[in-house]
Formats: C-alpha cells, structure tokens, sequence
C-alpha cells in the first residue's frame, strides 16, 4: 500500500515539478515584466507543490529525500505527463498547456481535498487555491489571445491543435486500490468537468476544439518525448555534479 | 504595445491598513488583466487582501507649476492645527 501511495505522489509530483520547471524557463524572457512576474509566481506555486509531495513520498516509503526524487532520478523514473514536459513553444503554447492542464489539475485537487490521508487532503487544500487561480489566469489569456489579433488567434488555435493529442492521459486510471481506498479521485470522473470547462474558455475565445483522436500515452509508465531528458539535463546538473552540495 | 496595453494605477488595502495605499503601476489590457497584473505584482508577499485598478488616464492630477498657489498659504495658518488649545486633565485622551 506505501509502495502505490508513493508512486501516485510521484507522478502528482512529477507533473508540477516538470510544469512547474517548464514556466521557470520564461524568466527573463517573457513578453512584459508584468508576465514575467506572473509566470514565475506560477512556477513556484507549482515546485513547492512538488516539495510537499516529494517529502510526503519521502516520507512515506522511498526512503529518499525529496532533493534526491527531483534531481537523482532518470527520464525513464519520472512518471509526469507527457503534455507537461513538451517545450514552452510561443507565448500561446505556453498558456494553452496550462489552461489544459489546469482545468484537469484544479478539479483534481479539490478532488484530494477530501483523501482520507489526512497529510496529502492538507497539500491539496493548499495547492488547490493555487491552481484555481493557474485556471484563472490561463483562461483570461487564452480569451484574449483567441478573441484578439488575426495572428494571435492564428496562434492560439495551432497551439491548441498541437497540444491536444496530449490531454487524452490526464484522464488514464490512477491506481484502483488508492481510488477505492478515497485516497484520490478518479482521472476520468473529472472529464466532464475538463470538457465543460474547456468547451465555455474556447468559446469565448472563438478557439475551435480540435477534433477527438489518436492519444499519446507513456508518460505514467517513463516512456517519454525526447525532450524530458533535455529538460532534466539542465534542471539536474548542477545537484548531479555537486553531490550535496550546500549553500 | 503601449495602446493595446494602456497604464493603471493600482492601489492596495493591507492587512492591518484602513484605506488602499497607491503602490504602483502596471500596463494591462483590460480591467481583468490589469488586475492579475497587479496580484502577481504586488501582492507576491502578503502585502494585501483587495486590490483597486484605476485607469491612469482617469487620474486628474494638481499641476506641479500650481504649487506655490495651491499650498503655501496654508503654510502660514498655523491656528489651523489644533496645537493651541489647552485640554484640562479630566478630559483625558481626547
């Protein structure tokens, strides 16, 4: 039972710490200082969202501590969705990806809020403001970027069309004995929220939802894009060549 | 950028403050961005718990030129502070 609750706090973990590392990348590079602020006020939300779960893991079973879980792990040990670690891409791939997530992430963790583990309904009843406001904020610029320029909507939607064969694995099963156990919900119990969501954004966005189709999936199971390995190659180096390094 | 994104002003009420304090500014599209800008700005540290936005084209302001004649006469009218008034013991705090 540790074993399985460890793994779903990992790939809960995995996926904001991955996002999380995905929005650190705009810093000093984002179109105005005041995105730039919000961009890196996200990220944060999300990498102490990964510490909570990371130490809680540690805690519970891995035996590692949370700074060895993010940087001493392979691609292949990262169980995030692939959605996540896909490159920032324009302005209007970046808010898109976190719309879509976001609108899977905020359900889930009020969803977790209610976990008969008393630790892990504590994390989400903090993390769940954050990403009610993640959703928030993504679907206000995901709005005006579709309702806005010719070229912004040109962008907006090719954004949505790229990302979308990715959505279909935030809805795969989580662990069955977990989900009987009301430790966490259900991924596909919360679809029709997701669509509700999503269909009322891309309308005021005058965004066209790309037609359901073929899935990636592998992600929960490490089998990555090639780009995860980049990204922790960076993200790792400096803890995999200063081993316990201090400051 | 400067006329898609035009200037508010952005005052903040702090936790144990009365009134919102002007803060700063921040360029923003419309009221709804222009005040997460000025959440994801301002606020980053605890500094608030409501957020005012305010068109900065909507700010009459005094002119600086003015000066002398707006304010220099009140400089001489010190009976105006209430500094002459002997308050007796029984009164206590006023």
């Amino acid at each position: 039972m540790s074993d399985r609750f460890s793994a779903m706090l990992l790939r809960r973990a995995d996926d904001a710490l991955v996002l999380g590392h995905r929005l650190s990348e705009w810093t000093g590079h984002a179109p105005s200082l005041e995105e730039e602020l919000a961009l890196a006020n996200l990220a944060l939300d999300l990498i102490g969202q990964a510490r909570a779960l990371y130490a809680l893991a540690a805690a519970r079973g891995t035996g590692d501590d949370e700074d060895a879980l993010a940087f001493l792990r392979s691609d292949r040990e990262y169980t995030n969705l692939l959605l996540l670690e896909l490159p920032n891409g324009d302005f209007a791939v970046t808010i898109a990806r976190l719309f879509l997530y976001a609108a899977f992430a905020d359900p889930f963790w009020r969803g977790l809020c209610a976990s008969r583990d008393r630790d892990l309904a504590a994390i989400a009843a903090k993390a769940e403001k954050e990403s009610a406001y993640h959703l928030r904020h993504s679907a206000e610029w995901l709005i005006r970027l579709g309702d806005g320029t010719a070229e912004s909507h040109r962008r907006a939607q090719a954004a949505l069309d790229h990302l979308w064969p990715y959505t279909g694995e935030m809805f795969e099963p989580e662990d069955d004995i977990l989900v009987a156990a009301d430790i966490c919900p259900e991924p596909a119990g919360l679809r029709d929220a997701w669509n509700t969501m999503v269909d009322s954004v891309l309308e005021q966005a005058t965004l066209t939802r790309p037609a359901e189709g073929w899935m990636q999936s592998g992600g929960r199971a490490g089998r990555h894009t090639e780009h995860l390995g980049h990204m922790l190659a960076v993200m790792q180096s400096v803890a995999r060549s200063f081993p316990g390094a201090k400051w | 950028m400067e006329a898609r994104t035009p200037l508010w002003e952005v005052f903040i009420r702090s936790r144990n403050g009365l009134s919102h304090r002007h803060v700063g500014s921040v360029h923003a599209a419309d009221t709804t961005l222009a005040l997460q800008a000025a959440r994801d700005v301002y606020t980053r540290r605890g500094e608030g718990l409501s957020i005012w936005v305010v068109p900065s084209a909507a700010i009459t302001a005094s002119d600086p030129a003015d000066k002398a004649m707006l304010f220099e006469p009140a400089a001489t009218k010190i009976y105006r502070h209430p500094t002459f008034y002997e308050v007796p013991d029984a009164v206590g705090h006023m």
